[in-house]
């Protein structure tokens, strides 16, 4: 009987030691010798991934790299939720990526602090499909690069207002400006961003204030709103917005105008307006981070990214706009975006209308402050009379029980 | 059995010699696991007393600690939560585990593994899973308004937090205590009968005391992840309502807060620490009754 | 009364269960709602199974847990073996406080402290590339350590010395002694200990959040990050699979009549 347990025991443990040696070799063999990995770090839906019938355009990037180069490439693709929590895995040094894909201020906030490397033209000739709006020497939108050296344009978009029709009424006063989202009659129905700079972008367009004040006593007046806002607001949330829109969950959010497209897909009941009071337009860029071990691969894909195929591709994936011209004159891409909502091409590209600015880099300073006054909006928290009162309850009882068993005990003891 | 007849004429200095050498392979025996200790749980604790304990620029300071004053209410709200889901377990889960103890043999342990389940699979499933059931727009809500009520705005209210934490840790305070009692000898029981009891007196006066130790551990194993949690209130309260938990996880997203967070891992730590003390306290006077 | 009783255990179980069963039936569901049951499909678990980042995170898992086990019982094994024998209280009692507490703390304690400790490396190395599987599995051997010297150290306080004296009066040497005699006697412990790691490391969700990067995904992280972006119904398919894998297992555990409670002194994990 001894010996069958210790057999098994022998069995179990060498098993357990060799399985990693096994699945060691395996992954060695099969990224055998000459695979290299690209690390790819970006925003979360913002691919075209393969799901749900879509092109899945790294596949195609590692097929095409290894016919053309005869190497093989393994896309590691990774996924984040804001322009600050990557910032924060990259800053924080202990991760390594080849391709990361920021907004303008976080690529400012970057190459001010040297963290990113500049970009070998020679690799990426297809940068001649970007519109000169966004990119060379007379570019309105490359103000976060201005000598184009570090970024190339990923795409662009901006905040919006989504809300679902059968919750707010077509002729609701508060439609068309910021007032929606703070209106009471929606209480418990409202979605604000969990990330400082949008947030609180939130606030300064409603207020008139400027997104990239230096002073303190700004930000305290979009402070002041944000915590005015707080009763009202059902969460914080990024991504999940998603789902909480799509069924229903909650009225009205504030949200990128491409996501808006691919809700409305889900749920006819959405609408959009971009508010008369202004809002923020922003450029997502690619970006190869200093420490990148595969560089020249990096500039390969940025590449390939915008060739006609997978560019068209993530455009139809994500539903924003494209500052490519190959995908914004493709009659496919223009039918398709119409498709998914009548005046959908519209709603991303003939924008001229909407009062727009964009986010800067702020200063360290600011940046600290920012982050102190987003810490003073989360842990702005009402603890509430009934949590008191029920928490003595509790500790009055838990106490007494205490004190009973103590007490008897005593007199146990004495006898 | 033949070798063992012959190796027994062999001179016991040999003998002794092995065992001087197997003593000091059991005295080596600890040193790597000492080591890993050391390295591994006692330096990352270090680690968090070094940055509470300084500012950004590594020099020594309270600053971090005081400015905790503007979490008081986080602290506050956390400690609540973590206190009402403990009780709110407790009283739904000491009479059922006494129930179950009461079935069948056969059906106890299906009932056991019916507890355990829940505990063996992962907790960000079955969180997810309670807030898409109570969203706005999720099944529980669209079954009410299709028997024409209003709907009960769950997520993103403080009882949603709690009902998370209810729903995630019930399983963990209902096993310990399940377990004590079916340790518990039925005949205590037929005894305190036999000397005049009613039920009622059965059950605090033996039952109840008799299980002690079941309650404080469950009462540990509810309490302490109630009391850090994160996901349950990110999900549940939809990024509203930030716990302890959630600040801390924030914090360690920035790099200039780290030293903050530090801070408030410790408070957090010394906080359990006393309550377990308290608790074990609890556990100690009726220790001499535990069989 | 007895009637009442069940009614009361019918009903909690109803409610525990209430959510897990919603998202398997709706796993099902052709449509992607959550609301509304609209047309019974297996697309998700299609679309499950064509999910290559959900394969690897699950490769990564098991890799990770039985890596982990394996190394936290040799480990913890060895180590209860030098403590049980370790005569100086004020050398055993430190070590023994310091092994549990990663049981004691909670895990994002745990987590946040071992992410010091690995951010303070490798800045002093200055690598980029520390974060992953190698922080990942010191941090599950750590929080697994514990639970290893839990199991493991009853059975050597239990061993009955007059045995093994007995054994080397009838001739074995003291390592045939050891192995001969003491060794079966500890190895229910070393395997309780074991599985209880593997299943900890698999479960794992809070202090992996913190000594992982996004380049080695774990199964739970990878749910989180399902979770905290916009959910696919293949998530719920993927939910549903574990439950039923879970729910194998246990059966099969259980009533091979093995020792049930294992996971009862498991800590409450987040």
């Amino acid at each position: 009987m001894m010996k069958k347990h210790l057999r098994l025991a022998a069995l179990l443990l060498a098993g357990l030691l060799l399985f990693p040696l096994i699945m060691g070799m395996a992954a060695c063999s099969k990224s055998g010798g000459d695979t290299v990995t690209l690390y790819v770090y970006n925003w979360g839906e913002y691919i075209s991934d393969g799901s749900e019938d879509t092109l899945d355009v790294n596949e195609m990037f590692e097929e095409w790299y290894y016919e053309t180069y005869g190497v093989k490439v393994e896309v590691n693709y990774s996924t984040y939720s804001s322009n600050e929590s990557m910032y924060a895995k990259l800053s924080s040094g202990s991760v390594n990526y080849d391709v990361v894909v920021p907004s303008d201020y976080m690529i400012e906030r970057m190459i001010a602090e040297d963290m990113l490397a500049e970009l070998n033209f020679d690799n990426i000739p297809h940068i001649q499909n970007i519109d000169p709006a966004f990119f060379g020497d007379n570019a309105e939108f490359d103000y976060y690069d201005p000598h184009n050296k570090y970024a190339v344009p990923y795409m662009y978009g901006m905040i919006g207002i989504i809300y679902n029709t059968s919750m707010v009424a077509e002729d609701d006063p508060a439609l068309g400006s910021w007032q929606l989202m703070w209106d009471e009659r929606h209480a418990g129905n409202i979605l604000q961003f969990n990330n400082s700079r949008d947030a609180f972008g939130t606030a300064q367009y409603f207020l008139g204030l400027d997104v990239n004040a230096e002073d303190e006593a700004e930000w305290r007046l979009a402070l002041e709103k944000l915590k005015e806002q707080k009763p009202v607001l059902q969460g914080y949330v990024m991504d999940e917005i998603f789902n909480k829109m799509e069924n229903g969950s909650a009225a009205i959010a504030a949200y990128y105008a491409g996501d808006f497209l691919a809700m409305y897909e889900n749920n006819e009941d959405l609408e959009f307006f971009y508010p008369a009071e202004g809002t923020n337009l922003y450029v997502d860029a690619m970006c190869i981070p200093k420490s990148s071990q595969n560089k020249e691969i990096a500039e390969r894909y940025i590449d390939f990214m915008l060739t006609e195929e997978p560019a068209v591709a993530n455009a139809e994936y994500t539903y924003y706009a494209s500052p490519n011209t190959v995908v914004r004159e493709s009659e496919e891409y223009i039918e398709y975006m119409n498709t998914i909502k009548e005046g959908g091409y519209d709603l991303m590209y003939n924008t001229d209308a909407v009062h727009t600015t964009s986010y800067e880099n702020l200063g360290g300073a600011q940046l600290i402050m920012l982050n102190e006054l987003w810490e003073e909006l989360k842990s702005d928290i009402e603890v509430g009379l009934p949590i008191y009162v029920i928490c003595a309850v509790i500790l009055v009882i838990l106490i007494g029980g205490g004190t009973f068993l103590g007490v008897r005990k005593r007199i146990r003891d004495k006898y | 059995m033949k070798d063992l007849s012959l190796r027994r004429k062999e001179p016991p200095p040999a003998t002794r010699k092995g065992q001087a050498q197997r003593n000091i392979f059991q005295k080596l025996a600890a040193v790597p696991h000492t080591v890993w200790t050391v390295m591994f749980i006692a330096a990352p604790m270090l680690f968090v007393l070094y940055f509470a304990f300084t500012d950004a620029e590594g020099n020594f300071s309270f600053a971090n600690i005081t400015n905790l004053g503007q979490y008081t209410n986080v602290f506050i709200l956390s400690i609540a939560f973590a206190l009402i889901a403990t009780a709110v377990c407790l009283v739904i889960g000491y009479p059922l585990a006494y129930f179950m103890s009461r079935q069948s043999l056969r059906a106890q342990k299906v009932l056991m593994v019916l507890i355990m389940l829940p505990m063996w699979c992962n907790l960000l499933i079955r969180t997810y899973a309670l807030m898409a059931l109570l969203d706005n727009g999720g099944l529980l809500n669209s079954l009410l308004g299709k028997l024409g009520l209003e709907p009960l705005p769950i997520v993103g209210s403080y009882f949603g937090v709690i009902l998370g934490m209810v729903y995630d840790f019930l399983p963990y305070m209902v096993l310990p205590i399940f377990t004590a009692m079916t340790k518990l000898d039925y005949r205590y029981i037929e005894a305190s009968h036999d000397l005049g009891c009613n039920n009622l007196q059965t059950m605090t006066k033996v039952v109840m005391p008799l299980t002690l130790s079941g309650v404080v551990s469950g009462v540990t194993m509810v309490f302490v992840p109630s009391i850090s949690t994160f996901y349950i209130s990110q999900k549940l309260g939809a990024g509203k309502i930030d716990l302890v938990g959630d600040t801390i996880e924030r914090l360690f997203q920035n790099v200039s807060t780290y030293n903050v967070g530090a801070a408030m891992s410790l408070v957090m730590m010394i906080l359990i620490l006393i309550s377990l003390t308290i608790m074990n306290k609890f556990s100690d006077e009726e220790g001499g009754m535990v069989p | 009364m007895k009637f009442l009783s069940k009614c009361y255990i019918g009903l909690i179980f109803f409610l525990l269960y209430i959510p897990i069963a919603v998202l398997i039936v709706f796993s099902f569901n052709e449509s992607g709602s959550l609301a509304e049951f609209s047309g019974f499909s297996f697309m998700w678990y299609k679309e499950l199974f064509h999910d290559e980042e959900a394969f690897s995170a699950l490769r990564n898992s098991l890799v990770l847990a039985v890596s982990s086990a394996a190394i936290a019982t040799v480990l913890g094994t060895f180590g209860a073996l030098g403590l049980h024998r370790m005569k100086r209280r004020y050398i055993k009692k430190p070590i023994m406080t310091l092994t549990n507490i990663p049981m004691m703390n909670p895990d994002i304690v745990t987590g946040v402290s071992m992410m010091l400790l690995f951010v303070a490396v490798a800045t002093f190395l200055g690598t980029r590339e520390l974060f992953g599987f190698g922080t990942l599995l010191i941090a599950h051997v750590t929080f697994n350590l514990p639970y290893v010297i839990l199991s493991v150290m009853p059975r050597f306080q239990q061993l009955d010395k007059s045995l093994s004296e007995a054994a080397q009066d009838l001739g074995c040497t003291p390592s045939e002694a050891f192995f001969k005699v003491e060794l079966p006697e500890i190895v229910p412990g070393i395997v309780s200990g074991l599985m209880m790691s593997f299943t900890l490391s698999l479960d794992d969700f809070v202090i992996s959040h913190f000594v992982s990067s996004p380049n080695f995904q774990t199964l739970p992280l990878y749910v989180y990050n399902q979770t905290a972006h916009n959910v696919k119904f293949s998530m719920y398919a993927l939910s549903a699979l574990i439950v039923a894998v879970i729910l194998v297992i246990l059966l099969v555990v259980n009533f091979a009549g093995s020792a049930a409670d294992r996971k009862g002194k498991k800590g409450g994990r987040v």
